[in-house]
């Protein structure tokens, strides 16, 4: 009785190995488990190595149509050095930009170890001719990104044509090339887990290296629930077939209270493997300041203000 | 295209990601050396002149001195509760109302105090009695609040009146929450009582003394006897008592039905359980991880109606125990004050005894165990969770009820066989059923002989929502409109 | 030393949580106050404060609904002097107040006295709910100052209804009271909103208001026919107190769903 996922028939998973069970997800079971989640309290020495992992996992983002070579090369400086009171502070795993901005970034993150992600595909709402989706690819790509974060065709997908959505996948990642794939499924379009979870199987089948909640430009966009559904089905797949795929939740993380909600799920579902920005990530802006902050409250023991932060 | 996993500079993943310890602070509640017994609105020494002490199941430290009621507390105590009932049920039924909204309010504002206390005398985690037991607790008290002055609506055509003096007696499972099952439904209905709280557990029960002190609850209305199975017998063998409602093992439970036998007192019964969990192939898989997981390990299994056997349709099977397994192991067992617990302390040594005897013949009669690896705490009573598979219906760790953290799983093929799996025990208090079809839910639920079934949930208790059993999982409902009555008689 | 001068209260209307004056600028002397006089844009204002509050209060829990309408009886009892000053006195607001908490014990129990489950002649789970018919005017009748308001609205809020409320003229300062005690409980923005003005400007246009639900017209007097005629425009439920306190008051502002669901394999 177990349903077959409606893909193309000549359907193969990078690196072989079956697709698991579709299944279904029941909404409140997976609501009220992540809500269990966040209720843990993580003190002391778990925290600072939450913060702090946290601020790792950042892929700063700005994403605005006001957006100019300059706010891009002052968030790319904050990425280097989010702390400049604290050289101990780590940098953020990347920076993400429109395709327009991945030139200023790349040079300016040049020899730091943060990458360059930029979104494509017509970003955010992906309602462009595959070929104009395509080129917008190619040009991130010959920019220097180092990922990129595309956007599946919700049209497509909701309106049941799953393979063109597979098959546009697939295109895009061989438009990246080297570049590293994150595909953003845009949950908050897509009405149930069951359809986020369909998705995601999509996503990976068509060579996600990385699934990803939001492009934050909708609301709802990451939220706890949803991120432990795709965070199942990673899971489901590497138990199936050994592929690792990684996750990032996208849009409404602004807080270090959430962010470790986040690693805790991450936590006790896929395991201590998973506490890394080379299978995790955090799509956020104003989370930066507040991990800086609750790092340096830890630290020193004492409430602090948002002043001693720069805010970029 | 990307092979298995493209390798990637960055830093590598740690070897662990301890929590620290999170401890809910003791210091809210400060327990009295020493307790009397709660009679008439004062607190007295026993006639029986004999105490005991009640430990902290997870440290074994002594917590107060608790007194052990005999036959001549016992009577005084009910003698105070008739006195009470006199003006208590003719009090005007909105005025009796307010009382218990009164008692509600008070529970949950010293709800944190309350709960910490539970925790160290039972050995729950603190995210339980805070998040479950302490909301229940308070929310039982306002839904009977509700009906104290709405009795002719619940009953079409009949006219209810209160029975008098109601005997109860509570285990040690969900001392607080139970003592609400049983305390907010007799007083909305115009009786009075004398609680018995398990041996075990006396002491939230002794500081809802206070509760009622601060809610002006009138003197004698609600009477606290503390002691162990003699005190509840000499309660139970009282003349002057109307009514007895006992929750605990089915053994005891039998005892009293052959001790009230042909007098005039009303009974009932909330015994124990052995319930399915019947798990289908078509089910939201992780989400029925997680109900397994909950049915069975939460409060440590401690519960009447724990799904202590899960019935996996065999398709299924070998997939579903390997995710139970890996989620076993996310389990944390330890520190009851710790808001990182999920597992706490096993009750009693007693009842660890229990436990492990039924688990060992479990292991002597072929089933297969399996108990996550877990650090214990050297002192208190404690018990890894553990699933057994291969199991047979004929198994006594399939059969008898173990009141522990552990699971027996066995399989089926059709719905059919999983109706007659589940039904093929002398119990019948709950049973689960996960799939996602809703026409199965309930054909199950209308063939399945148990008094509570959960679809695609478990362990939801409701004050609504009506509880008990069928067969000798115990007779009557607490919870809901049928909940009232108990507590009546009817002209 | 002179008497000290008392800061005079303003009564305002209270639409959306909020007190605003009548959007047309205008009063009334009434009770020795000048009292807004909201006009037929405050009632179009309120009614669409009351549609947005339908949602989230009747989304809540009925428990949460509960033990809400218990706490307005809390801010009521601590307000006991207020009221019992624009009402005919403390005996009046306690029988209101005990009228709160009467009500407020039914929000988790209407659906089992009201609700069933129906033995159907087939393989068919069957059962029926009420639920709230959504936005509820009240036009108030004049006596008891307060608990004539109070006897009609907290009815229609159990089940989970928004209501409009038009004060009666002779006693608005009650009901501006019974608005602040509202307004520091935890009922939502919305929920309850109170017009004070003139009846035969205001309940018209709620009874033709194509977006209420329900109009009850205890307090209109000879004004009834008027309104139940401009009320059949949308079939508006036309709803009249018939005992002082029952759960069939509640199931007067409800509607009831039937579901039906296969029993199989």
């Amino acid at each position: 009785m177990s349903q077959t996922l409606a893909l193309p028939r000549a359907l193969e998973l990078p690196g072989g190995g079956r697709l698991p069970r579709l299944g279904a997800v029941d909404a409140v079971a997976l609501e009220g488990r992540a809500a269990d989640l966040a209720k843990r309290s993580i003190k002391r020495e778990s925290k600072l190595f939450a913060l702090e992992l946290a601020i790792r996992m950042i892929d700063l983002t700005t994403l605005e149509g006001a957006d100019t070579p300059g706010k891009v090369r002052a968030l790319s400086v904050k990425a280097i050095r989010p702390d400049p009171g604290d050289a101990a502070v780590p940098p953020v795993a990347a920076v993400c930009v429109y395709p327009t901005l991945v030139g200023v970034a790349r040079r300016t993150v040049a020899g730091s170890g943060v990458k360059v992600a930029s979104v494509a595909t017509a970003f955010p709402s992906g309602q462009s001719a595959r070929e104009v989706k395509l080129a917008d690819v190619r040009s991130a790509v010959e920019a220097g990104a180092d990922e990129v974060d595309m956007v599946i065709d919700r049209g497509a997908f909701l309106s049941g044509r799953i393979a063109q959505v597979y098959d546009e996948i697939v295109a895009v990642k061989e438009a990246c090339g080297d570049a590293h794939l994150k595909v953003i499924l845009e949950t908050g379009e897509l009405g149930t887990y069951d359809a986020v979870r369909r998705a995601s199987l999509v996503a990976i089948a068509g060579g996600a290296d990385f699934i990803k909640t939001s492009t934050g430009k909708v609301s709802p966009a990451a939220t706890l629930p949803v991120t432990l559904c795709m965070l199942e089905v990673i899971r489901d797949v590497h138990d199936e077939t050994g592929l690792v795929v990684g996750m990032k939740p996208a849009g409404g993380i602004r807080t270090a209270k959430q962010a470790i909600q986040y690693l805790c799920l991450l936590h006790e579902t896929l395991g201590v493997d998973w506490l890394t920005p080379d299978r995790f990530r955090l799509g956020a802006s104003s989370l930066l300041n507040d991990l800086l902050l609750q790092l340096r409250k830890q630290r020193t023991g004492i409430y602090r203000s948002p002043d001693e932060f720069t805010v970029d | 295209m990307g092979a298995v996993e493209k390798p990637r500079t960055g830093v590598a993943a740690p070897s662990a990601w301890e929590y620290a310890s999170a401890p809910e602070s003791r210091e809210i509640v400060a327990f009295e050396k020493r307790y009397g017994l709660f009679i008439g609105g004062d607190h007295v020494s026993p006639r029986s002149r004999s105490w005991f002490t009640t430990l902290s199941p997870s440290t074994e430290e002594p917590l107060a001195e608790v007194a052990q009621g005999g036959p001549k507390d016992v009577a005084l105590a009910v003698d105070a509760a008739r006195e009470a009932f006199r003006t208590w049920s003719r009090r005007k039924p909105s005025e009796r109302a307010k009382v218990l909204f009164r008692i509600a309010r008070v529970l949950q504002e010293r709800a944190r105090e309350l709960a910490v206390a539970e925790s160290l005398d039972g050995g729950k985690p603190i995210k339980e009695s805070r998040d479950v037991d302490l909301p229940l607790a308070a929310a039982h008290f306002f839904y009977y609040a509700g009906w104290a002055d709405k009795l002719e609506y619940a009953f079409p055509g009949r006219r209810p009146r209160p029975l008098g003096v109601a005997a109860q007696i509570v285990p040690w499972n969900f001392p607080l929450l139970m003592l609400s099952w049983k305390i907010a439904p007799a007083l909305a209905c115009g009786n009075t009582v004398v609680l018995k709280p398990a041996e075990t557990t006396p002491l939230t029960a002794l500081l809802f003394a206070d509760v009622c002190r601060q809610a002006e609850v009138p003197p004698g209305v609600v009477n606290v006897v503390t002691g162990d199975g003699a005190t509840g017998a000499h309660l139970v063998r009282e003349r002057g008592i109307d009514k007895v409602a006992f929750t605990g093992s089915t053994e005891v439970g039998k005892a009293i039905q052959r001790e009230l036998a042909g007098r005039d007192v009303s009974l009932t019964l909330e015994l124990g359980g052995k319930a399915a969990n019947v798990v289908f192939e078509d089910c939201a898989l992780d989400q029925a991880v997680e109900g397994i997981v909950n049915g069975i390990y939460f409060n440590q299994g401690h519960v009447c109606c724990a799904g202590s056997r899960l019935l996996v349709q065999e398709s299924i099977h070998d997939q579903l125990v390997r995710k139970l397994k890996r989620r076993m192991a996310t389990l944390r067992v330890g520190d009851p004050l710790d808001k990182n617990t999920d597992v706490g302390a096993i009750n009693s040594s007693a009842q660890l005894e229990r436990i492990s005897e039924l688990v060992q013949s479990g292991v002597d009669e072929g089933a297969e165990l399996y108990q996550p690896p877990c650090r214990l705490p050297e002192k208190g009573w404690w018990f890894a969770p553990a699933v057994f598979t291969n199991v047979a219906q004929s198994h006594r760790i399939a059969r008898e009820e173990i009141f522990g953290p552990v699971l027996s799983v066995l399989t089926f093929r059709t719905p059919d066989e999983a109706v007659e799996k589940a039904n093929n025990t002398m119990y019948g208090l709950s049973a689960g059923v996960w799939t996602e079809k809703g026409s199965r839910i309930l054909w199950m639920a209308d063939r399945l002989r148990s008094g509570v079934v959960w679809g695609n949930t478990f362990n939801r208790f409701d004050p609504s929502s009506p509880f008990g059993g069928y067969k000798e999982s115990g007779f009557g409902r607490e919870g809901g409109r049928h909940g009232l009555e108990a507590y009546l008689r009817f002209e | 030393m002179s008497t000290r001068l008392p800061v005079r209260k303003t009564y305002k209307l209270y639409i959306g949580g909020s007190f605003p004056r009548s959007e047309s600028g205008r009063t009334l002397e009434l009770e020795g106050h000048n009292v807004a006089r909201a006009s037929r844009k405050d009632a179009r204002d309120a009614v669409v404060a009351a549609r947005k509050a339908v949602a989230p209060w009747s989304g809540a829990t009925a428990y949460n609904r509960g033990q809400v309408l218990y706490r307005l009886a809390e801010t009521m009892e601590t307000r006991t002097d207020a009221l019992a000053a624009v009402s005919s006195g403390r005996r009046e607001v306690a029988r209101a107040i005990d009228r709160v908490v009467w009500y407020a014990g039914w929000a988790d129990k209407l659906a089992q006295v009201l609700g069933s489950s129906n033995p159907v002649a087939g393989p068919y789970f069957n059962f029926t709910i009420p639920e709230p018919t959504g936005v509820v005017a009240v036009i108030a009748a004049d006596e008891p100052p307060l608990d004539a308001l109070v006897s009609r609205v907290v009815p229609a809020l159990v089940g989970g209804n928004a209501v409009v409320a038009v004060a009666s003229e002779a006693h608005p300062l009650a009901a501006i009271e019974l608005a602040e005690a509202i307004a520091t409980s935890d009922v939502p923005p919305g929920v309850v909103n109170v017009l004070t003005g003139l009846r035969t400007e205001l309940a018209p246009v709620l009874a033709a208001h194509m977006d209420v639900n329900a109009i009850d017209v205890t307090g209109a007097d000879g004004d009834a026919a008027t309104l139940e005629s401009l009320a059949a425009e949308n079939v508006k439920r036309v709803v009249r107190a018939k005992e002082d306190r029952s759960p069939w008051e509640i199931a007067a502002f409800m509607e009831l769903k039937t579901v039906w669901h296969p029993i199989g394999r």
